[in-house]
C-alpha cells in the first residue's frame, strides 16, 4: 500500500514536471533545455514576493507565474526565434539560458537549506493506513487539474486548437493563418508557467537547492523520452512507469540509485523502442 | 520609388584562387600566403611558455589547453559530425579515473598511464554512449549530458575509487617544461590530425551522415558505425585531457565530472568560430586566461560562460575565426544594389 500511493504521488510529480517539456517541444520543436532553470527560478521568485516583500501566499505564487510565463515568452522572441530550426544552436542557446539562471542563482547564494517556501496546508492524513502530508494530496489534485486544463484547452479553445494543428503539421496550419511564431511563443509561455506550477507544487517538500535544477531538467527529458518525445499522453504514461520504477528501486534497493534507474530506463527505451511507448514519430525518420 | 541600398560585394583575391590548386608552390610569396597563418600558431604554441612571466601563467597554460583539446573534439563532433555532446566532462571524468586508477593502485608510470587511459577510456565512452548513435536529433545531446551527472553519483553511493575524496598522490610530472610541452604538442597534432581526417573519405562520409543521413544509409554504410568511430575519435581527445588533468594536479576526484568541463569548451567552440577547428583553440586560449581572472567570482564565470554563447550564438553566429578567414582571403567593398 505504502509502495502504490507512494508511487502515485512520486508519478504525479513526474507528470507534472515533464509536461511543461513536452508542450513545447511538441508544438514548436524547441528542446527546452532551460526548463530547470526556469523551474527554479519560479520557486526563488515565489521566495521573494513571499518573504520579501510580504505579498499574500497564493497571490505570490499567482505572480510568479505570470513572470515566468513572460520570461518563458522573452526568451523565445528575442533569443530561440534568431536559431529556430538549427537544432545545434537551438540545444546550446536553450541549455546556456538554463546555466545562466542557475547559477547565478548559486552566485547570489539564493539557494540552500535556508530558503524553503511553505506548504498549503500543513497536516496529515491516513489513507488505508498509509500517513500522508496534505502537500504531497495537493500536487496529486494538481497533477489531475493540469491534465484536465491542458486537455480541455487543446480541444476546445481556439489557441488550443491553433497549438494542436502546428503540433500536427506546421505547413498546413499555417496555410490556414496559423502564426508558427505566435503559437511557439505562447506554448513557450505556457510551458515555463506549467514548470513553474510544477515548483511551486513540489518544492514545499523540500528546500531550493540549485541542483535540483539539474535533476528536474533530467527528469523531465528522461520521462519524455520514455513515453515519446512531444506526446502528452505519453509524458503522463512515461512518468508513472519512472515514478514506480523508482520508487521500486528506493524500497527494495536503496535510495542512492534513483538517479541510476531514471537513465537505465532511458538506455532501454532507447535501444529497444527509440519512439518512446506513444511515440508519434515515424519509425524511420527517428531510426536512421 | 526609388529603393537604394548597398551590400558588401566579397571577391576572393587572386592568389587565395591560384593557391588552391597544384600552382600553390610557384613562388614564395605564395607560398608564404599559405604557410604564414600555420607557422604563427605553431610557432606561437610553442614559444608561449618561454615568454610567460610567472610559475602561474605557465600553469594556466596546461588548463587552457586542456580546455582547447576539449572545444576542438566539441567541434569536431558537432560541426563535422552533427553530434552535440553537452557532456565534455564525460570524457574528463573516465580518463581521468582510469589513469588515477591504473597510476595509484596497480602503479604503473604515466608513461603508461596515459595512454591506458586515452585508449580504454575512449572505447567506455563510445560504448556508453553506443545506444543513442542510431538516432538523430536532440537524443544524443541530452545522454551526453545526463553522464556526467549521473556517475558522480554511482562514485559516491558505491564510494568506488576512494569515494567523495578521490585519490590523491598520484605521480606528478618531472617538470613545468614536460607539463606544458607535452600538452601543446598534443594540441597542435589533434589539430592538424583532425583537419586531414575531415578531407579524407571517412570525413566526408561524416560530413554526409551530418547532412543526410539518408542518403549515406541509401549508400549501404552503416551510420551507427560510422558515428560510434567519430564518438571514439573525439573521446579520445577528450580522455587524453582528463588522464593528463589527473596527472597534471596528481589528484582525481568526482571534481573532474564538473560542469566546467562541459561549457567551457562549447563557449570557445561558439565564440572561435564553428566549423574551423582553429576557431575552438582560438576561443579557450581567450576564454581560460579570462576565466582565471575572474577566478574570485566562483559560479559566475559559468554566466558568464552562458552569456558569451548566448550572444555569439544570436548575434554573431560565425564566430571569430570564420570573421578573420574571411578578410584574409577576399576583398570586401560596398556597392550600390
Amino acid at each position: 500500500m505504502n509502495i502504490l500511493i507512494y508511487g502515485i504521488v512520486n508519478s504525479v510529480v513526474f507528470a507534472l514536471i515533464a509536461v511543461g517539456f513536452t508542450l513545447v517541444y511538441g508544438v514548436s520543436r524547441l528542446p527546452n533545455f532551460a526548463h530547470g532553470g526556469l523551474y527554479i527560478l519560479t520557486g526563488f521568485i515565489t521566495w521573494v514576493f513571499f518573504n520579501s516583500l510580504g505579498l499574500n501566499y497564493a497571490l505570490a505564487i499567482l505572480l510568479s507565474l505570470i513572470v515566468t510565463a513572460l520570461l518563458g515568452a522573452v526568451i523565445y522572441q528575442f533569443i530561440l526565434i534568431r536559431v529556430r530550426g538549427m537544432e545545434a544552436s537551438e540545444i546550446i542557446a536553450s541549455f546556456a539560458i538554463g546555466l545562466a539562471i542557475m547559477e547565478g542563482l548559486r552566485w547570489g547564494g539564493f539557494a540552500g537549506r535556508t530558503y524553503t517556501i511553505p506548504v498549503f496546508i500543513d497536516r496529515v492524513v491516513h489513507i488505508f493506513g498509509v500517513p500522508i502530508d496534505f502537500q504531497r494530496l495537493i500536487i496529486i489534485a494538481g497533477g489531475l487539474a493540469v491534465v484536465a486544463f491542458l486537455w480541455l484547452f487543446t480541444h476546445y479553445t481556439k489557441v488550443g486548437l491553433a497549438l494542436r494543428a502546428i503540433a500536427q503539421d506546421e505547413r498546413a496550419a499555417m496555410m490556414l493563418g496559423i502564426d508558427s511564431d505566435q503559437t511557439a511563443i505562447i506554448s513557450l509561455a505556457l510551458g515555463s508557467a506549467l514548470a513553474g506550477l510544477a515548483a511551486v507544487a513540489i518544492l514545499p517538500l523540500g528546500s531550493i537547492t540549485v541542483e535540483t535544477g539539474y535533476n528536474v531538467l533530467v527528469y523531465a527529458i528522461a520521462v519524455c523520452i520514455i513515453g515519446g518525445l512531444g506526446s502528452w499522453p505519453g509524458a503522463v504514461m512515461g512518468a508513472f512507469v519512472l515514478g514506480f520504477a523508482q520508487i521500486l528501486t528506493v524500497h527494495f534497493v536503496g535510495p542512492q540509485w534513483q538517479m541510476v534507474v531514471v537513465f537505465l530506463a532511458i538506455i532501454i527505451v532507447l535501444i529497444v523502442r527509440p519512439s518512446g511507448l506513444f511515440g508519434k514519430q515515424k519509425e524511420l525518420e527517428e531510426r536512421v | 520609388m526609388e529603393l537604394k541600398s548597398r551590400r558588401k560585394e566579397r571577391l576572393d583575391r587572386g592568389i587565395n584562387v591560384r593557391t588552391t590548386g597544384i600552382y600553390a608552390v610557384s613562388s614564395w610569396r605564395e607560398i608564404a600566403y599559405l604557410v604564414l597563418p600555420r607557422l604563427i600558431l605553431i610557432v606561437g604554441l610553442l614559444i608561449l611558455p618561454l615568454v610567460l612571466p610567472s610559475m602561474y601563467w605557465q600553469r594556466v597554460i596546461c588548463i587552457t589547453c586542456i580546455f582547447a583539446l576539449l572545444a576542438l573534439a566539441f567541434d569536431f563532433l558537432a560541426a563535422y559530425v552533427g553530434i552535440i555532446c553537452l557532456g565534455g566532462a564525460l570524457f574528463v571524468g573516465v580518463g581521468g579515473y582510469i589513469a588515477g586508477v591504473s597510476n595509484a593502485l596497480l602503479g604503473l608510470p604515466p608513461a603508461l598511464t596515459i595512454p591506458i587511459a586515452t585508449l580504454g577510456g575512449a572505447l567506455i565512452c563510445t560504448l556508453l554512449l553506443l545506444p543513442c548513435l542510431p538516432l538523430r536529433g536532440i537524443y544524443f545531446a541530452i545522454i551526453s549530458l545526463m553522464y556526467p551527472l549521473v556517475l558522480p553519483r554511482i562514485i559516491e553511493a558505491l564510494d568506488l575509487f576512494g569515494g567523495t575524496e578521490g585519490i590523491a598522490a598520484l605521480t606528478t610530472f618531472p617538470n613545468i617544461w614536460v607539463d606544458q610541452y607535452l600538452i601543446i604538442v598534443v594540441v597542435l597534432i589533434a589539430l592538424f590530425a583532425l583537419r586531414r581526417l575531415a578531407n579524407e573519405d571517412m570525413g566526408l562520409v561524416l560530413h554526409g551522415i551530418k547532412d543526410n543521413d539518408q542518403a549515406v544509409r541509401a549508400s549501404g554504410m552503416s551510420i551507427t558505425w560510422y558515428k560510434a568511430q567519430a564518438v571514439f575519435i573525439g573521446a579520445l581527445i577528450g580522455c587524453f585531457a582528463g588522464a593528463y588533468l589527473s596527472h597534471l594536479y596528481g589528484w582525481v576526484g568526482i571534481s573532474l565530472f564538473g560542469l566546467d568541463f562541459s561549457i567551457l569548451p562549447i563557449a570557445a567552440f561558439v565564440l572561435g568560430g564553428p566549423g574551423t577547428l582553429v576557431g575552438p583553440v582560438l576561443g579557450a586560449f581567450i576564454l581560460t586566461p579570462l576565466s582565471e581572472v575572474l577566478r574570485a567570482f566562483g559560479p559566475l564565470r559559468i554566466v558568464f560562460y552562458a552569456l558569451i554563447l548566448v550572444g555569439f550564438i544570436v548575434f554573431k553566429p560565425e564566430g571569430l575565426m570564420n570573421y578573420f578567414q574571411r578578410k584574409y582571403h577576399q576583398f570586401e567593398h560596398w556597392i550600390e544594389v
